[in-house]
């Protein structure tokens, strides 16, 4: 289902001839070199957790690969076995390189199940609130406010030390603090949307409720769908970081960017910056990219400022 | 106002009521502090006489029940690994993060707020756009990480502030707060820059946007026609539109300032009750755990109350009661 969004809403160009909607918001998009670099860069972080264990110049987590005699050497630093660390080891001998290399991939893999799961589940409960209102709406919005009034690193902390630790567990707390934000902003948008005529038209149809919402009501409430997920998907990288810094996060097993940073924590006072260092630029590039890309989105997809 | 004031009080109590069952049924639910306190060679009777001692035989619901009555007197246990009210323990370190957290309050009014006003002034200058670019990298940085670079570069290459503690303490008007102290300056300077530091960037942003809205405004030309200077009418004029949403929003993140905390003093070591409840989850101190997430709850839900009751006094424009049904 692409979102289609000029098309439904009649708003086609005539003179664009083969031009579709989506090509001429790629068009705008691109029209910022700001939001073309953080694109180029966030695709290409991409690309590295995709390829992450093929490129990588070691198994950083297999120990038969790692050497305890190359621990803590300095960035650009030669190992015994004749291997070249550009970014140094950490205390165990492993190339920081290729931690970072597995722990994008971690980050980015989290972030983004999280993200899609709390979309999906707070569209659901946005739409239902909007299109059914009464009791049902009061009682979702009730829930999403009392949620939000809560700072997320509080929810996360409540639901970590109910739940316990683990992957799952994170990402159960990664889509309760996300779910609130796509519940309201579906339920803004459609219940603007629900008094359209393209609506009243598919009722009159008499078509089902489910195709009425999925098919209509839903791809016209995108656009500032999307533009929530971007940020969240940056906010829930962020938070999984910070978690797994406390020792709450992610287990050592599957180390994310934020543990490593912790790992790096105690050497950070003899000096050895390059342990917490390095994985907190890869961190920062990938937020501030996803940032780019969101804030463009944001004036892209915004009907006030659309020309 | 008072049928609102006592409808809003009523919502908080009961979200209040929710988040403690939530909370203790959840914490309820987690591991068996027994096998973390008793050694592992200890007697069958051991054990059981300690699981008394700690009230942990008890059914769920009654266990629940005593805790609430036990609450609404201000005891929410004793904590298994000090063998001290929790909340005692809670309220001895509370200073500390709240002392953490205004400080971290006043750098973001002090800072957040000359710098949003020039950018919204000169949005086209350089200097502008840089303070732009710089909120929008005060979003993006990880909050933890930018502690760590902050003691690396001030306390381990520059060696010029102290990294971890809150430093020596003074009494004054019987609070004892090391804000009374030179030395306890130079130890909250870090960790509130490092806490401050997203806020920044937030009150830049809006208070950039509300500058930029309010001066296309009739008010501002009407005082600009009435021949007062720019300075006045920015000052005076624009500010008192654009404070309310800033205030606002000032007052709510200061209950997330108070849970972000969590990750400051970690960084800092600094004593307050954010790094207790990290410490607490690891050894599964349930009264502690219980009694930190109550008291902060009490702490936003009381923030958020006062926020709305301060919206409608500061805005005449804002009817909170409503309409009489």
């Amino acid at each position: 289902m692409t979102p289609d969004v000029g098309d439904l809403d009649g708003r086609v160009d005539a003179g664009g001839g083969r031009e579709t909607p989506l090509g001429r918001l790629a068009v705008e998009f691109f029209e910022s070199r700001l939001a073309g670099i953080g694109f180029t860069v966030f695709a290409a972080i991409a690309l590295v957790a995709l390829l992450g264990p093929v490129i990588a110049p070691q198994n950083p987590y297999d120990l038969a690969q790692l050497d305890i005699l190359d621990g803590r050497l300095e960035p650009l630093s030669v190992g015994s076995n004749g291997m070249t660390y550009w970014l140094g080891t950490d205390d165990q001998g492993r190339d920081m390189l290729s931690a970072i290399l597995y722990g994008v991939r971690t980050s980015l893999v989290v972030g983004a199940i999280s993200t899609a799961a709390a979309l999906v589940l707070g569209s659901a409960l946005g739409l239902i609130s909007a299109f059914f209102g009464d009791r049902i709406d009061s009682l979702i919005m009730r829930a999403a406010d009392i949620q939000l009034s809560f700072p997320a690193i509080l929810i996360a902390l409540i639901l970590i030390a109910v739940l316990g630790k683990g992957v799952d567990k994170v990402i159960i707390a990664l889509i309760t603090v996300q779910w609130a934000y796509y519940a309201r902003t579906v339920r803004g948008t459609a219940l603007v949307e629900r008094r359209k005529e393209y609506i009243e038209a598919a009722v009159s149809l008499a078509l089902p409720k489910m195709r009425i919402l999925l098919r209509h009501l839903l791809p016209n409430c995108l656009p500032p769908l999307v533009v929530v997920a971007t940020v969240q998907i940056a906010r829930a990288i962020t938070l999984e970081a910070t978690l797994s810094f406390l020792g709450l996060g992610l287990p050592i097993t599957e180390p994310s960017l934020g543990l490593l940073i912790a790992n790096g924590f105690d050497y950070l006072m003899s000096g050895r910056y390059w342990i917490s260092f390095f994985p907190g630029i890869a961190l920062l590039i990938t937020i501030v990219s996803i940032n780019l890309i969101g804030d463009r989105l944001r004036d892209v997809l915004n009907p006030r400022l659309r020309r | 106002m008072t049928v609102f004031l006592i409808r809003r009080l009523m919502q908080s109590f009961v979200v209040l009521i929710i988040m403690s069952l939530l909370v203790f049924v959840g914490v309820f639910a987690i591991g068996n502090p027994i096998d973390i306190l008793i050694s592992p060679d200890a007697t069958q009777q051991e054990i059981e006489r300690a699981t008394a001692a700690l009230g942990l035989d008890k059914p769920m619901w009654e266990q629940y029940w005593i805790f609430l009555v036990n609450a609404a007197h201000g005891d929410l246990g004793r904590s298994f690994v000090f063998n001290e009210p929790a909340v005692g323990i809670i309220l001895q370190r509370l200073p500390a993060t709240l002392e953490l957290a205004l400080v971290a309050m006043l750098l973001t009014v002090v800072i957040g707020v000359p710098l949003g006003l020039w950018a919204g002034l000169k949005p086209d200058a350089f200097s502008g756009k840089t303070i732009m670019a710089g909120s929008i990298l005060g979003f993006s940085l990880p909050t933890f990480w930018v502690g760590l670079m902050l003691i690396m570069l001030f306390a381990v290459e520059l060696k010029v502030l102290p990294s971890n503690g809150r430093g020596a303490t003074a009494e004054f008007l019987f609070i004892r707060s090391s804000l009374f102290t030179r030395d306890g300056w130079a130890h909250v300077a870090m960790p509130a820059t490092n806490l401050a530091l997203v806020n920044i960037a937030l009150v830049i942003r809006l208070i950039r946007a509300g500058v930029r809205e309010a001066l296309l405004m009739d008010y501002v030309k009407f005082a600009r026609a009435k021949g007062l200077g720019m300075r006045r009418v920015i000052l005076v004029h624009v500010m008192k539109n654009i404070m309310i949403p800033v205030i606002t929003v000032l007052g709510l993140e200061f209950g997330s300032l108070i849970a972000f905390a969590v990750v400051t003093e970690t960084i800092f070591a600094w004593p307050g009750m954010g790094k207790l409840i990290i410490d607490s989850i690891n050894l599964l101190d349930r009264p502690v755990i219980v009694a930190y997430l109550m008291l902060t709850v009490l702490l936003v839900t009381l923030i958020n109350l006062l926020v709305d009751i301060a919206y409608s006094v500061i805005d005449p424009r804002i009817r909170l009661a409503e309409p009489e049904a």
